[in-house]
């Protein structure tokens, strides 16, 4: 199929519509507003549930419903709107439904901006609701990888029965890049998808068999129960960060000097300024989490080569994935932080000077 | 032998959880039966409030779902619009209802979704332990207004039927009373007609149930109700307030 140039909000919404999400609730908010439009004119003519919900509340409790029903359902927001979705997230999370999150983050806190920031790392990796739950965390870094993460999105949600968020940022919304699209799934197949989880959805009852009760829910008043029942859903992250850890290295080899980890936008303007080094002859490798839950802590040990003396943390934000960097890192070489808030991105440039103060 | 009474089959043999005199029992049965009656078991679901009715996913025999404060309607419009052949009704309370869940009640009434909404109203929030509701009475004692609901300070009690009855969209509006036999056969006729016109998926239909809660009232079973009846029914009037399936009814838009 041939490549299509367009904004990451509307290659995100088309991919999730190939993937089988024929229900769609959202409220709209700035950066993310060509996706909601884009599922306003797209899902009528699937034959697809749209809804203007209203409010962030509303829009993530509606795909608790739909998601309890066992269909295939998405929500987007951006971060203002995903702080409101906080209680349905872990509500989801604690029923165990598969559901899909897209958030395009901007300068926050409070209202912020509407410029791209990548300040929501720890509500999305480190919790946001209440309770002891992990979303699954996916980072695009490149309008193509936003796309392809719907339907990763979508088939490890409905693997392991939790919600999936994908965080991507303003400027991923809102450029426009080459993209291909995967074949859309047949509506054979979107009915099957449909009828997986009819062992303890929200369902009819089929004629003749034997009458179901199904509950969705994540009250448990006796503390035994639910102790078991927190222990299993950990027992379930334990098989997601044994399978499902993915990263990107880039230039990384025995010549490092420094190792630069950084995710989703700032991770292309790192790579820029490695680029440029490499051609004043200084080697910087590059770790780029995937996935932020579960984390690549394993990939970035490996990536320490026996030359490099710094690694280099660069966020969107004042912070916040260096706390697993470290943890990673365990003080076996220094690790260093520089970012931009308030919806500024830095340059390539600017990353090249910090990197070449390191030599 | 002749069976004349029985569970309905749309009822678990759990054990309700309720205080004595409670009437949430009687309204759940109302329900069950109205299920039963339309022949949906096999095509029902139903999503549990926060409040004392809780557990009401553990007391009805088909899907239910649990849903966080308030948010019942919304999950209830995310079930029907997934599967659009079920029918979907919530249970909800008046502090779920009315306060912390207003704007769900409100837009999930104004998009018509195809939904039966029982709403249950005893003046108070009863699990927690007798705090103040949308719908406690002027005056009216509970654990947050100890000298009395104080309308100055904190307004008048919502009358959720004549404010959903604003709207264009809901199709079916009614609020019944549970305090005596008589009442109680009259709500079975109301609740009837709700899960009838949700078989049919008219549209979004809305029975206010006027209850009483002895426990947090601080008042036996038997005189609850003659309170409520003094009290409650003057200021929450029983009545139909939309019925789009008939003519000649309050309410209905010219």
């Amino acid at each position: 199929m041939a490549k299509i140039l367009m904004k990451g909000n509307e290659a995100v919404a088309e991919a999730a519509i190939r993937s089988g999400c024929r229900l769609y609730f959202a409220y709209p908010i700035t950066p993310q507003s060509e996706l909601i439009e884009y599922m306003a004119k797209m899902m009528p003519k699937v034959g697809g549930t749209f809804l203007q919900a209203e409010s962030e509340v509303a829009a993530i409790n509606m795909v608790y419903g739909a998601a309890g029903a066992g269909k295939r359902v998405m929500t987007s927001s951006s971060s203002p709107g995903i702080s409101l979705k906080q209680e349905g997230i872990s509500y989801i999370a604690g029923a165990e439904l598969p559901a899909v999150i897209v958030n395009v983050q901007r300068g926050g806190p409070g209202l912020g901006d509407i410029q791209p920031a990548q300040a929501d790392y720890f509500q999305a990796v480190k919790g946001g609701g209440h309770g002891d739950y992990h979303l699954i965390v996916l980072a695009p870094n490149s309008v193509q990888e936003f796309a392809d993460m719907a339907s990763d999105a979508f088939d490890l949600a409905d693997k392991y029965r939790n919600p999936v968020m994908i965080l991507s940022d303003g400027m991923l919304g809102q450029m426009m890049e080459p993209v291909e699209f995967k074949p859309a799934k047949t509506q054979e197949e979107i009915n099957t998808l449909g009828e997986q989880h009819t062992a303890w959805c929200i369902c009819p009852n089929a004629d003749g068999d034997a009458k179901h009760h199904h509950e969705i829910n994540s009250l448990e008043l006796d503390p035994s129960v639910l102790e078991k029942h927190v222990n299993h859903m950990y027992e379930k992250y334990a098989v997601v960060e044994k399978n499902e850890v993915r990263c990107e290295t880039y230039n990384v080899s025995d010549d490092n000097e420094v190792l630069c980890v950084a995710w989703g936008s700032a991770s292309r303007i790192v790579k820029s300024a490695i680029n440029e080094l490499k051609k004043e002859g200084k080697s910087v490798g590059l770790i780029r989490p995937i996935t932020l839950w579960p984390y690549p802590y394993e990939a970035i040990v490996k990536a320490i080569g026996p030359k490099v003396r710094q690694v280099y943390v660069f966020e969107l934000n004042t912070g916040q994935m260096l706390d697993d960097v470290k943890i990673a890192v365990e003080g076996r070489v220094p690790v260093k932080f520089w970012g931009k808030v308030g919806g500024i991105v830095f340059t390539p440039a600017e990353i090249q000077e910090k990197l070449e103060a390191c030599f | 032998m002749e069976v004349i009474a029985r569970r309905p089959e749309t009822l678990t043999k759990t054990p309700f959880t309720y205080c004595p005199g409670c009437l949430h029992g009687v309204a759940h049965r109302l329900i069950a039966e109205a299920i039963e009656e339309n022949g949906l078991i096999n095509q029902m679901a139903g999503v549990a409030p926060v409040g004392c009715s809780v557990f009401a996913y553990k007391f009805f025999n088909f899907d239910m779902a649990e849903a966080a404060h308030g948010r019942a309607p919304a999950v209830a419009t995310g079930m029907k619009r997934a599967r659009p052949d079920m029918h979907v009704f919530t249970y909800q309370g008046d502090g779920d209802l009315a306060a912390i869940g207003t704007a769900e009640i409100v837009h999930a009434a104004n998009r018509g979704e195809k939904l039966s909404v029982f709403f249950v109203n005893n003046a108070i929030y009863g699990m927690t332990g007798g705090q103040m509701a949308p719908t406690t009475l002027p005056d009216m004692k509970t654990t947050t207004s100890p000298y009395g609901r104080n309308v100055e300070d904190i307004g008048y009690p919502i009358r959720m039927c004549e404010l959903l009855s604003t709207l264009v969209a809901p199709y079916y509006v009614e609020r019944v009373s549970l305090l005596s036999p008589a009442e109680i056969i009259k709500a079975k006729k109301a609740v009837g007609k709700a899960i009838q016109y949700n078989r049919e998926n008219r549209g979004f239909t809305f029975i206010e149930f006027v209850s009483t809660c002895p426990t947090n009232w601080g008042i036996d079973p038997v005189k609850s109700r003659d309170w409520a009846r003094d009290n409650m029914l003057p200021f929450f009037k029983v009545g139909c307030f939309r019925d789009k399936g008939e003519e000649n009814v309050q309410g209905v838009e010219k």
